[in-house]
């Protein structure tokens, strides 16, 4: 404190009233949280901005591209056979609905696609678990894994029909090559991904290795598991329409295939969206059971 | 009783080498050839300059480690592997973060062997342990959150508590304290001294820090490294209840100060020290020529 300063008495209580906050006994009920607003600068880097900001860039990211799309379509300067418009698909998907069987394309495509991942799933969350356990089937098995999820998917095609025929059989396996070998290798990432303090802790307590792995490795890496599934679900979708160029006579991804024959290019984009549409509700609620299964996630300090 | 003189854990020329990193390099001597006894109901801490091999050896008590050469035992038996009457602490993410803590603490009952065995007396008395151990560890009031709504020094009291459940004959604590603030660190010393006297567990302790290497251990092991090895055992001239108070007595000063010259004289921190004496020399020479 300078000697400038207004202090008077050097008594510690004094000082105390000067420096630091006013006496309780004149504020005790006047104490009100700070008012000012907190800034909400737009470009903070990793700073929070405020809900209602947040919810409104939402649902402008959402529209935009919507009302691009329909006054692009409306300034009619592209050909409608390039470019329908929101109106237009959207009487398309109604059309579909009346006179085809619109609900039927969707529940044989989503049959489909939850079929081939289920299968692949199946296979790859006990050898993926095997692989990230155990470094001897890590070595047999993950070059042979990545060599094999580099190879295309849709070449496979005429040797699914082949080995498998033409039947719903080989629709699924399309999707299940599709999503097999990349789920192998993300599952035993995840599992790779257990601390090893926990294997060493349960270790130390006298686990055996059945009860490391069934009481410790299974549960500590299941919610990076579901986050692995809901993202090869997301996969298995985009091989549906390769599935379905397989001899299909029904399917969201067949349609496509026929309309394209046809130059129907609302059909197509109905198609597309009702895929998107399918995969996002899907998405969301693996989210959900993803918050409901694993609350201690959710409850940080 | 035949067993007075026998120590609880006994090291006989231990060594640990890891493989060379590269072809026709020579294999890294982590620990060379300790011996070490550490007697019931001790509290010892191993304390040295990074490298000196104190973690490795713990972790070779623990089982987690297997030795190049030498042997260990527990009781007279022989270590082979982890064991649940060799308990360990971790300094951190050991913690089953899906169990809320009164199910990590009773994990290890949840284990195969115990499980099978389980009269309703014995379910009775675990229940009665986990209670007590949630008491002693000031955590009743947090029994069913999970750890990560919990500080880290009160997941650290969980981890402890976890290890004591199944009441091991020795705990093994690896840093336990290792990433705690100071304030919280000093109520977990005298919480770890409390469980110390209560429980009579043989406690081996790790740590990188001298004073709580001194304020904890009734002896403490000074370890160097390249090769890792045992330089000197000081025992603690301090009664065996401590007190904050006693970080500032004569013979707890003392202690210290020679550990830490020890620590620096075999750490090789020479050569790191000469070469900031030169670099702030030639600034001074740098300021007079100014």
């Amino acid at each position: 404190m300078s000697a400038a300063s207004p202090v008077t008495s050097s008594s510690p209580a004094r000082l105390a009233a000067v420096v630091g906050p006013p006496p309780a006994e004149d504020m005790a009920d006047k104490i009100m949280p700070p008012t000012r607003p907190a800034p909400s600068p737009w470009w903070a880097i990793r700073t929070a901005i405020p809900k209602r900001r947040a919810a409104c860039l939402v649902g402008f990211g959402l529209l935009l591209p919507l009302v691009a799309w329909a006054l692009l379509a409306a300034s009619g300067r592209i050909d409608p056979v390039f470019l329908p418009g929101p109106l237009q698909v959207l009487g398309r998907i109604a059309d579909w609905y009346r006179d085809e069987d619109l609900l039927g394309d969707i529940g044989i495509s989503t049959m489909r696609v939850v079929a081939g991942w289920a299968l692949s799933a199946a296979l790859a969350l006990p050898l993926g678990l095997a692989i990230g356990t155990y470094r001897g089937v890590q070595a047999t098995l993950e070059p042979l894994t990545d060599f094999i999820r580099y190879m295309p998917a849709v070449a496979f095609v005429p040797l699914v029909m082949v080995w498998v025929g033409i039947d719903e059989g080989a629709k699924i396996a399309v999707i299940f090559i599709g999503t097999f070998f990349q789920m192998v290798l993300m599952v035993a990432e995840d599992v790779r991904r257990v601390p090893m303090a926990q294997i060493e802790a349960a270790q130390t307590m006298g686990a055996t290795r059945a009860e490391i792995v069934q009481l410790v490795i299974v549960p500590s890496a299941k919610p990076a598991l579901l986050d692995t599934l809901r993202v090869t679900m997301g996969w298995a979708w985009t091989y549906l329409v390769v599935a379905e160029l397989v001899a299909a006579g029904s399917g969201l991804g067949f349609a496509i295939l026929k309309a394209q024959r046809f130059l129907q290019t609302d059909k197509i984009f109905a198609g597309i969206l009702l895929i998107g549409l399918v995969g996002l509700a899907i998405d969301q609620g693996m989210r959900w059971l993803h918050r409901r299964a694993f609350p201690y996630l959710s409850t940080r300090r | 009783m035949t067993t007075f003189a026998l120590p609880k854990l006994r090291v006989r020329g231990l060594w640990k080498t890891f493989d060379a990193s590269r072809r026709g390099q020579a294999a890294p001597v982590a620990l060379q050839d300790i011996d070490l006894d550490i007697a019931d109901n001790a509290f010892v801490t191993l304390v040295g300059a990074s490298g000196c091999g104190k973690s490795t050896l713990l972790r070779t008590l623990a089982g987690l480690e297997t030795p190049s050469a030498g042997e260990l035992s527990c009781d007279g038996r022989p270590i082979a592997g982890p064991g649940p009457e060799r308990a360990m602490v971790f300094q951190h993410y050991s913690l089953y973060p899906w169990l809320t803590v009164a199910q990590n603490i009773r994990f290890s009952r949840e284990l195969g062997r115990r499980r099978e065995a389980r009269s309703s007396a014995e379910v009775e008395s675990a229940l009665g342990r986990a209670d007590a151990l949630l008491r002693l560890m000031g955590l009743a009031h947090v029994a069913n959150a999970f750890p990560s709504e919990l500080s880290g020094g009160m997941q650290q009291r969980v981890a402890i508590a976890r290890a004591l459940m199944s009441r091991p004959h020795v705990l093994l604590m690896d840093e336990p304290f290792g990433a705690l603030d100071a304030q919280t660190r000093e109520v977990m010393h005298d919480l770890i001294l409390h469980v110390h006297r209560l429980e009579r567990t043989t406690i081996v302790f790790v740590t990188h820090d001298v004073e709580e290497a001194i304020y904890l251990g009734q002896r403490v092991v000074l370890m160097a490294p390249r090769p890792g090895r045992i330089d000197t055992v000081y025992d603690v001239p301090l009664p065996a209840r401590r007190t904050q108070d006693m970080k500032l007595s004569a013979p707890f000063l003392a202690l210290k100060g020679q550990v830490l010259a020890r620590i620096r004289e075999t750490a090789g921190m020479q050569t790191d020290l000469d070469l900031l004496a030169r670099i702030a020399h030639a600034g001074d020479a740098a300021a007079v020529a100014e």
